[in-house]
């Protein structure tokens, strides 16, 4: 499984694994929205630690995340991101959308 | 100017191989040893390509993806990545930062975007039912006084 999840009080965090394309986004993002629909937690942490690659369907994942997490009132933190992976996201202005905790 | 090498790749359009094919790309041009940085721009780069063709230009169905990488003796790398699929009707629409046509809210639209600013230079060529190219060049850092 390409991500792992851990609930904590109100806040979920989704500790992401290996690579993220358009072909693995599908699989991790289905976990992340199983688990956030039965949750419902008020935040929702993506952590990119162990994530080795990304391309712009990371963005997409994030985006799709940042309105699920709206739809339910909640919000979305992204953390442990890469040079790579930052840069990846400013292209697309989402270290404005959804916060990057150090 | 002729390339010092190259290589050429084929492989239907499975989701699968858009690992592959950024990981053959890579490994091709380790010879020239980029930084990490670099090939990190090139893989992501190719992946967004590959991607493009998968999701767009077989939208319907399977295809061929043919990928063809060069170096040239400046530490210029060239990938074009090129489908017989369905083309592009409006290439300046369709390399508009944020436009997809994809309506899941799942796909960013930046693609295009991804490959013009990790790359230095980027050609889009596409003809409606023939299908597209897209050459992908960039000069790597010269590494004769580096030491990391």
């Amino acid at each position: 499984m390409p991500v792992r999840m851990d609930k904590n009080d109100k806040r979920m965090t989704a500790y992401i694994m290996g690579e993220i394309d358009h072909h693995s986004a599908k699989e991790i993002r289905e976990e992340i929205d199983a688990q956030v629909e039965s949750f419902l937690p008020e935040i929702l942490l993506l952590d990119f630690k162990d994530v080795t690659f990304m391309d712009s369907s990371g963005i997409g994942l994030v985006m799709g995340r940042y309105k699920l997490m709206r739809t339910i009132g909640g919000e979305v933190k992204v953390t442990n991101v890469s040079a790579h992976i930052k840069k990846v996201m400013r292209l697309a202005g989402l270290d404005k959308l959804a916060v990057i905790e150090k | 100017m002729k390339p010092v090498n190259e290589m050429k790749l084929q492989f239907i359009s499975r989701s699968a191989n858009e690992g592959f094919a950024r990981v053959a790309v890579a490994a091709f041009f380790a010879q020239l040893d980029p930084t990490v940085d670099e090939m990190a721009d090139i893989k992501t780069a190719v992946s967004e390509a590959v991607t493009n063709c998968i999701v767009h230009a077989y939208q319907n169905g399977l295809g061929m993806i043919y990928l063809h990488a060069r170096i040239y003796e400046d530490r210029r790398v060239v990938v074009s990545v090129k489908d017989k699929g369905c083309g592009i009707e409006d290439i300046e629409k369709a390399m508009e930062p944020m436009y997809t046509t994809c309506d899941t809210g799942e796909r960013a639209g930046l693609g295009f975007a991804v490959m013009e600013s990790f790359m230095d230079k980027l050609k889009v060529r596409s003809k409606v039912g023939k299908g597209t190219t897209v050459t992908l060049t960039k000069r790597l850092s010269s590494r004769e006084n580096s030491h990391d």
